[in-house]
């Protein structure tokens, strides 16, 4: 009923046909984009690493976090102190750290795009402690403009750029790491 | 008509407040500056974006349409609401079929502008928000004073007090990492204990039948992904043709409201997740409204950056609640006068048409020319207070006869001159609270002209 | 080249010297400049109200009076900007279109129509430049600190030329100083407030005369430096350039 209503009022009101602008290729800069991500991943307060610079990505995880550390994983590498296909969520709350495997970075604003695919548990990015994206090195990209065409939204029911660790400014202007999510993000590039 | 300049005047009156206040969002607008400044084709991006919501805008049925049948589609339940008062009863509808007494929100200025957290309260139903400057002003019981920051308004002391009497902090702590660690262990056990979460949406695409929300805190994907059920709310003007073009719009989004590069989280909700329910009511409330309103209609193109609150003079000396409206600031003075003129005739006053409010906007909306239309249809409505009305009609003979001009101009002049203070400087003469009126000169330009021009 | 010179109301009424050094500046330039008897105003303060239809007289009357010459030039962007944006609600008249192409702010008439790139000027101080909004954001006199342009500002090229001119660095470069025509009377706290921050800006940056395209800007300002007793001056970039001392 409402939705008559409003496809009908659109109807009467709506504007002349504007034409829908082609989004151009815009001009790379000179910088190579895995610098770029790594330098702006860094302002967002993310920790860039690669992981030939350790001994496998067990190592890479327990060296940057604690050893006595609770982690969750669907990775083969690394040894899951939780079994992702049992739990339920709430289950997740008390996890340190959730290593999981990334999509695509991007350069621009050093986002990570994760899939619900990746996570096993949608909410498993968010209410883990601390977050480790492992992320190949040949997949960032320069902008959201290649992103979104590399990727494709729809393919899992739920998907998510993660851009560093969860954060607030509310109490005057003051950034806070950690609020609701995750209070730190490592990116393993491999 | 005067309650801006009110309130504005008792908000200005703790002038250190005030400084703090500005300074504050200054800071924001300067960091706004520098990502805006960081990428080259910038206004280019802000052309596009324009270009796409017009383009959206010209064919809103048909993507809305596109928008629900591919959403259904995909399992999610497509709600129409035609207000405000809809809106609410579709969603208490929803949480009753869930039996959901238990509810956590994310930021969504929708949700505000149709009082749902009111409406569901007087249901019985518990609603917390879980951004944490709605929390706060949640809980001091305080409307958000900004769309992005909502307790921009209040100091580190205040929300310190709020806590310690709420949330039993320790009495006097100030420290902003300490107090949103305090709010982060109170609003995990309400995340884990939700029977639904509510979301606003950011953008949603014809294409897919999905909707993009974008935080920084991440609450929202706290609060969706372990209750079972999700609601997202958004208004009819939200949808973006396809997913390309959120390239375009995640690119200004953050970069305009906080000078991040991107919202820590852009989460793309298409399905609901294994065992859980999706929902998207679609809402009018007015927009139908706006649309129709060729002069007005590209404030649709909003997307609650609040990059317009920041820079403006004004609202940074006189405080979102000065302006009495869900949506403050210049985007809030060009919304609300079109859902009720008369309550909001004020608003489109309370600016000195500087035009910042425009260069700033990342859809390009003229901002500030609209502002100037809101006064010509409110002179028109007779809604303009009589003796501001009448000096206008007055002025508008002076001003197109020279003989009368002339006359005018000469008694202003003896005025000024010749008048002792206390007879100029009345409590009506606002001009002269803080200031002096210009030292009137001998003669004009134009009696000067003629002795030493004309002549010759 | 028939040009006229339009001195809008307050500067004629209250502001002659700015009149006069526009004058001055665009006959040391060789323009024969006329004055046409009987103008009054553009009719913004009626507009800027809502009261557009009380203005409609005064458009007239403008074009009236100005519509004979090939140029209009103005001190005043915030007038020039009024009659080529908002003349759009009468009658679109060969008269009033060509008004709303000629009627020329001072600063883009020695730029853009005379094309200057000297000037015979001195004026030894610290100037702090004003951006009057309408100038900046409306007749786009330079590129505006919201936008990513790389523009020049056409009251900073015109005050380089002076001799002795040093130009203050201040913290907000184009910030409203909070005139806003009836916006002062109307909200009159807020707009002072905007004027004395602007104000101990300038002063902050050691600034001894405070100048702008816009004598609606500097007359606010003045107002509340001569309440506040301070040594800092304003002056019309117009008097600036035609400065001789």
């Amino acid at each position: 009923m409402s939705k008559a209503h409003i496809i009908k009022a659109i109807q009467a009101v709506r504007p002349d046909p504007c034409p829908l602008p082609v989004v151009p290729d815009f001009e790379a800069g000179d910088r190579p984009v895995r610098e770029v991500f790594g330098s702006v991943a860094a302002q967002s307060g993310s920790r860039v690493v690669r992981a030939e610079d350790f001994v496998g990505l067990a190592t890479a995880v327990r060296t940057i976090y604690h050893k006595e550390i609770k982690i969750a994983t669907p990775l083969r590498a690394i040894q899951s102190d939780i079994d992702l296909q049992q739990a339920s969520p709430a289950d997740l709350n008390g996890i340190d750290v959730a290593v999981l495997p990334a999509q695509l970075g991007v350069a621009e604003n050093g986002a990570v795009w994760v899939t619900e695919a990746d996570c096993v548990h949608r909410v498993l990015p968010f209410i883990t402690q601390h977050l480790v994206l492992v992320l190949p090195e040949d997949r960032i990209v320069r902008n959201m403009h290649e992103a979104y065409a590399q990727i494709k939204i729809d393919d899992t029911g739920f998907g998510v750029f993660i851009a560093g660790p969860s954060k607030t400014a509310d109490i005057e202007q003051s950034l806070v790491i950690g609020a609701q999510g995750a209070r730190s993000l490592t990116i393993i590039l491999t | 008509m005067k309650e801006h300049a009110t309130k504005a005047a008792a908000f200005i009156k703790d002038e250190a407040r005030t400084d703090w206040h500005d300074e504050s969002l200054w800071f924001v607008r300067s960091r706004r500056d520098k990502a805006a400044h960081g990428i080259p084709e910038w206004e280019q991006l802000r052309e596009l974006a324009s270009q796409i919501k017009d383009h959206t805008l010209s064919h809103l049925d048909e993507y809305l349409e596109a928008f629900e049948a591919k959403a259904i589609e995909n399992g999610v339940t497509v709600h129409w609401a035609a207000d405000a008062a809809a809106h609410n009863r579709i969603v208490h509808g929803i949480l009753q079929e869930h039996n959901a007494r238990r509810i956590v929100k994310s930021k969504s200025m929708l949700t505000e502008e149709c009082g749902l957290n009111e409406y569901l309260e007087a249901q019985g139903i518990e609603v917390v928000d879980t951004d944490l400057g709605e929390r706060i002003i949640q809980l001091k019981e305080e409307p958000p004073s900004h769309i992005v920051m909502p307790a921009i308004h209040l100091k580190k002391e205040e929300v310190g007090e709020l806590f310690h009497q709420k949330l039993q902090t320790r009495k006097g702590a100030t420290d902003p990492q300490y107090l949103t660690e305090a709010a982060r262990q109170h609003l995990r056990q309400s995340f884990l204990e939700a029977d639904a979460a509510i979301t606003g949406v950011n953008f949603a695409i014809a294409e897919t039948g999905g909707v993009v929300v974008c935080t920084n805190e991440g609450n929202a994907d706290m609060g969706t992904h372990l209750a079972p059920l999700q609601i997202h709310c958004m208004g009819i003007e939200k949808i973006l043709p396809k997913a390309e073009h959120l390239g375009v719009f995640t690119r200004l989004l953050a970069r305009s409201a906080t000078g991040q590069p991107s919202t820590i989280f852009t989460s793309h909700h298409h399905k609901a997740k294994d065992g859980g329910a999706m929902h998207i009511v679609i809402v009018d409330n007015g927009r139908t409204t706006q649309l129709g309103r060729p002069d007005f209609r590209n404030s649709l193109k909003c997307i609650r950056c609040g990059a317009c609150m920041n820079t403006c003079p004004i609202y940074r000396r006189s405080g979102g609640h000065s302006y009495d409206s869900t949506v403050p600031g210049p985007i809030g003075s060009i919304l609300t006068p079109g859902i009720d003129l008369k309550k909001y005739s004020g608003l489109p006053f309370a600016s000195t048409l500087c035009g910042s409010c425009s260069d700033v906007c990342p859809v390009k909306i003229d901002i500030h020319e609209q502002l100037y239309k809101w006064r010509q249809i409110i002179a028109e409505e007779g809604l303009l207070p009589t003796a501001k009305k009448q000096s206008m009609v007055m002025a508008g003979k002076v001003l197109s006869r020279p003989g009368w001009y002339k006359a005018a101009g000469k008694s202003a002049r003896w005025v000024t001159r010749w008048l002792p203070r206390p007879l100029i400087y009345t409590p009506l003469n606002t001009w002269g609270k803080a200031r002096e009126l210009p030292e009137a000169p001998k003669e004009s330009f134009q009696e000067w002209y003629r002795k030493n021009r004309s002549a010759s | 080249m028939k040009i006229a010179l339009f001195i809008p109301c307050y500067i004629d009424q209250f502001y002659p010297q700015v009149g006069i050094a526009t004058l001055e500046l665009l006959e040391s330039l060789g323009c024969t400049v006329h004055f046409p008897e009987g103008q009054t105003c553009c009719g913004q303060p009626m507009a800027n109200t809502g009261c557009e239809r009380d203005a409609i007289p005064t458009y007239e009357h403008y074009v009236e009076t100005f519509s004979s010459y090939d140029y209009v030039v103005t001190p005043s962007g915030s007038c020039a900007y009024h009659v080529r944006k908002h003349y759009d609600i009468i009658e679109q008249t060969p008269e009033v279109q060509h008004l709303r192409q000629r009627t020329l702010d001072l600063s883009e008439f020695l730029l853009d129509v005379l094309e200057v790139e000297q000037l015979n000027a001195r004026f030894p101080a610290k100037v702090g430049l004003h951006q009057s909004c309408h100038g900046l954001r409306g007749l786009r006199l330079g590129p505006g600190s919201e936008r990513n342009l790389d523009a020049p500002s056409a009251l900073h090229t015109l005050l380089s030329m002076v001799d002795g001119v040093e130009i203050a660095e201040l913290a907000r470069a184009d910030e409203c100083c909070g005139f806003g025509g009836t916006f002062a009377i109307n909200e009159p706290d807020i707009s002072a407030k905007m004027g004395k921050d602007r104000i101990a800006d300038h002063a902050r940056a050691g600034v001894e005369v405070i100048t702008a395209g816009d004598m609606s800007c500097l007359m606010h300002l003045e107002g509340i430096l001569r309440r506040q007793g301070s040594p800092i001056q304003v002056k019309h970039i117009a008097e600036i350039l035609n400065s001789k001392a």
